[in-house]
């Protein structure tokens, strides 16, 4: 597979959240606003990359029986890194996001790609394969964050193009899953 | 490369030396983000004070905590010059509608309520969060108030007899408010500092105060009235 289309196959053909319907917790919770979802996107894309990188690096190195753990602690440590780093430098964009950040480490299209992916693929595809994913990741996430807080708040990345107040349930819980489905039937229809 | 064979021996060596060179890469991290993190605590807590005790920026800042209830309240005293400019206290009641509320209010050296804002809260986005000032204005009218002349000496909405106007539709979050200024209060009365004491400095003591009996009393009295009154929120 060319390394372009290991790029492109994130955003539509196997897009994590529209197409694999993986990672689907923080998408639904941090989606408030757009600037959250295209923080959280971004934070995922760093993991991916760095795990995706490393865990390529290492494969031959790690034994069959216990790659899981060693993905995990591969992974939980560009977490924690990631964690450690906008907690000291973007404090607010850190408590807005809170406890999704480290619940990236269970986000199942980290442990997919490095499983599927980059344990069997050479360094560069790997990162090729984490960008990729870790973009279209980002993009689904900025994109229902977006639908939400441009039908829940009548604004877009915190800019307020009408003053008034919003359909209050799309910043709530089931406006993700309204919003999620409808972005879902969109992307099929798209992508036939 | 041949792939390792999994051998009891392999494995362990490999994860021992996956997790080793972990803990070095997280130690190093952990310690160049250590000092900005700390730096951006300080700042937010320095902002959250500056809102309800304006020019505490300028002022120096002496911490108290006292326990109520199991959980911490501080007291941050702020000295311009020797002399008092205000307290800021960082307070709580649990009895919001999403469980703790934190609220930061600040006090002239009389008790009289110079300003007050929420610090955290879980409510309910349009209902509940409206006692935030980023979302509305409504905890303007706190500004002024002097609980010491309110009857009973009791800080209260409308609906139990008080005289604060509750937001529309979210007034279990408005007597949490009420009742958290109210811990805030209390506590403070109970520990008003003197310049005296703030020249001897007793940073970071946890003082245990008398009046903790009482006052899990009266805020559970002041907030259990009717709590499902009108069904709102």
């Amino acid at each position: 597979m060319s390394n372009l289309k290991n790029f492109t196959k994130g955003f539509f053909k196997e897009n994590p959240v529209f197409i694999l319907l993986l990672g689907l917790c923080p998408t639904l919770g941090v989606t408030t606003s757009a600037i959250n979802g295209l923080a959280m996107g971004l934070a995922t894309t760093f993991v991916l990359i760095g795990s995706n990188v490393v865990i390529s690096l290492i494969k031959s190195l790690i034994p069959d029986k216990v790659r899981i753990p060693a993905f995990i602690v591969v992974i939980a440590s560009f977490v924690t890194i990631i964690d450690l780093v906008m907690a000291a430098y973007v404090p607010a964009l850190y408590e807005s996001l809170g406890l999704f950040i480290p619940l990236i480490v269970v986000n199942c299209i980290v442990l997919g790609r490095a499983e599927a992916f980059a344990s069997k693929n050479t360094v560069f595809s790997s990162f090729i394969d984490g960008l990729g994913m870790g973009l279209g990741f980002a993009f689904a996430l900025t994109l229902l964050g977006s639908v939400r807080e441009i039908l829940g708040s009548l604004s877009i990345f915190g800019f307020k193009f009408i003053q008034a107040d919003g359909i209050l349930v799309f910043v709530l819980a089931p406006g993700a899953f309204f919003g999620l489905a409808y972005l879902i039937v969109l992307m099929k229809k798209i992508s036939k | 490369m041949a792939k390792k064979e999994s051998t009891f021996l392999n494995m362990t060596l490999t994860l021992f030396v996956i997790t080793a060179v972990a803990a070095v890469a997280l130690g190093y991290v952990y310690n160049i983000t250590k000092d900005p993190i700390q730096k951006a605590k300080d700042e937010k807590l320095k902002a959250a004070i500056n809102i309800v005790v304006p020019g505490a920026d300028k002022g120096e800042i002496v911490t108290d905590i006292v326990e109520v209830e199991g959980k911490e309240v501080y007291l941050y005293t702020i000295t311009v010059d020797n002399e008092i400019l205000g307290t800021a206290v960082n307070t709580f009641s649990i009895n919001g509608f999403g469980g703790l509320i934190r609220v930061m209010v600040g006090f002239d050296v009389n008790g009289v309520i110079i300003d007050s804002d929420v610090l955290e809260h879980k409510e309910t986005p349009g209902l509940g969060d409206k006692s935030s000032k980023s979302v509305s204005s409504w905890n303007e009218q706190f500004k002024g108030m002097d609980i010491s002349i309110m009857k009973d000496q009791q800080l209260k909405v409308t609906k139990d007899g008080g005289e604060v106007d509750a937001i529309t539709a979210a007034t279990i979050t408005s007597r949490a408010y009420c009742g958290a200024i109210q811990t805030a209060w209390t506590v403070f009365m109970a520990n008003k500092p003197s310049v005296e004491e703030l020249a001897e400095g007793t940073p970071e003591e946890v003082i245990e105060t008398e009046n903790v009996e009482t006052l899990e009393e009266d805020v559970d009295a002041e907030i259990n009235v009717e709590p499902n009154d009108g069904g709102n929120e």
